[in-house]
């Protein structure tokens, strides 16, 4: 194994690889059995799909909790996690598994290098991703002319921009970019937005004093001299139109990606990584995988399931991690649990 | 009971039976067809789009703000756009048609 010259490498019990809420129990389970955590997540927050996706839908399944919120679970669990210090490594994708002796070496797309005996693969539906344009031609033009997300605000000024899409992101970097940029046109399917009504206000305003144009359509097409956008086809009520533009930032949501864990050779059926039910752990000795992205005989995808597995994974995981037996104790009666607690 | 024709993603249409009080995303669920369905019915991620035949687009009740807002979401919108989690199936609705939106293929 190479190493890049100056990377550190950072030491940890247990890797996890998606911090939503069966990875965030995870790290309860492992700080009770005294392993430290270290979780990785594509997102720039912890919570997963239950902050994503539904962070103020009700959940009425969770043992004990007659209903609480996608955010409100998180919340708690965030809460109950803390006495164990579980170290967040955010807005990046775990890309690289390899064996290290005997243990396993984690790399994320932002040069996080974790090791630990126990990589535990906690990603639920996959990792979130930008939904790209499905437009022929799009992939050449990523990065170049084509951005899903903005890196230097500096590299948009001057130029003719075009932004898609009508949330939160679509928005603030139309308010963002519209005062550099020599034009700005935002694009959307419909004239009514998600985002912020603050924001929708303050690009109504730009439209109406001349400062940049509101087109109401869907991208049809992309008109390209090799890797430089030049124009981007609308087509609306009123037909289709050209606008002529340097750049097109799509802002059109996130969909889930199971992304660089496919290839760490893990089996997988249908998507999902195969486990046993003892250790929920995958054809390669001490990667485990729990909740959503896992799939035995009988499995559920729930979130009560996730917990199950988080517990009985840990049992194996402290083998690996400390080459004994776990000793069984009660968070009710175990001084010693209490301590650890801070209770 | 009633049926619904499904048209997956190769052009195949199949017939897939129909229990009033179900949405249309668990029929074809259920039914074994491939349809990713993320976030499972929580109207959050667009991944159960459908096209709605024509002719059975006025028999829906209209999208209400949440599914508009995850239709802004989806790969190839149309005016005939829905998201199956949110079409409730009844009676009248035997002998719905609905095209699968590439946005619902599985990983």
């Amino acid at each position: 194994m190479h190493e890049e010259p100056g990377t550190t490498v950072h030491d940890t019990d247990m890797i996890i690889v998606g911090a939503g809420p069966v990875g965030i129990f995870a790290v309860f389970e492992a700080g009770l059995l005294n392993m430290q955590c270290d979780l990785i997540d594509a997102l720039d927050r912890p919570g997963g799909q239950c902050t994503e996706l539904y962070p103020d839908k009700p959940i009425y399944d969770i043992p004990g909790v007659p209903v609480c919120t996608g955010q409100a679970l998180i919340d708690n669990l965030l809460k109950q996690a803390e006495p164990f210090s579980p170290r967040f490594h955010l807005s990046q994708v775990a890309e690289r598994l390899e064996a290290d002796g005997e243990r396993w070496r984690v790399t994320t797309s932002a040069g996080t290098v974790l090791r630990a005996p126990n990589v535990v693969i906690a990603a639920g539906g996959g990792s979130f991703v930008p939904k790209k344009v499905p437009l022929p031609g799009a992939e050449a033009l990523e990065g170049r002319s084509l951005f899903y997300a903005v890196r230097r605000q500096a590299d948009f000024a001057g130029k003719r921009l075009v932004i898609a899409g009508g949330g939160d992101s679509a928005l603030d970097w139309t308010l963002a970019l519209q005062p550099q940029a020599e034009r700005l046109t935002l694009v959307h399917r419909r004239d009514a937005f998600r985002a912020a009504p603050d924001s929708v206000e303050k690009m109504r305003r730009l439209v109406e004093a001349g400062a940049m144009d509101l087109v109401i359509g869907q991208i049809s097409a992309l008109h390209a001299d090799g890797t430089r956008l030049e124009a981007v086809s609308v087509r609306g009520s009123d037909g289709e139109r050209r606008i002529e533009c340097d750049a097109l930032l799509a802002f059109y949501g996130l969909t889930m990606k199971l992304g660089p864990i496919a290839d760490w050779g893990l089996e997988l059926k249908n998507n999902l990584i195969a486990v046993d039910t003892e250790k929920f752990e995958t054809n390669r000795r001490g990667v485990f995988a729990i909740g959503d992205i896992c799939t035995y005989p009988g499995k559920l995808k729930l979130i009560l399931s996730g917990f199950h597995e988080a517990a009985l994974m840990c049992q194996q995981a402290y083998r690996y991690a400390f080459g004994k037996d776990p000793a069984f104790r009660y968070t009710t009666s175990s001084s010693e649990l209490h301590k650890k607690l801070g209770v | 009971m009633g049926t619904i024709r499904v048209t997956d993603l190769e052009g195949v249409t199949h017939t897939v039976e129909a229990e009033p009080g179900r949405s249309v995303m668990e029929l074809i669920y259920d039914a074994g067809l491939p349809i990713k369905a993320a976030c499972f019915g929580c109207c959050s991620c667009s991944t159960c789009h459908v096209y709605v035949d024509p002719e059975w687009l006025d028999k829906l009740p209209p999208p209400g703000p949440d599914e508009e807002d995850i239709l802004d979401m989806t790969a190839e919108p149309r005016d005939t756009s829905r998201l199956s989690c949110q079409i409730t199936y009844n009676d009248a609705l035997d002998g719905l048609h609905v095209t699968l939106a590439e946005d619902t293929r599985p990983d």
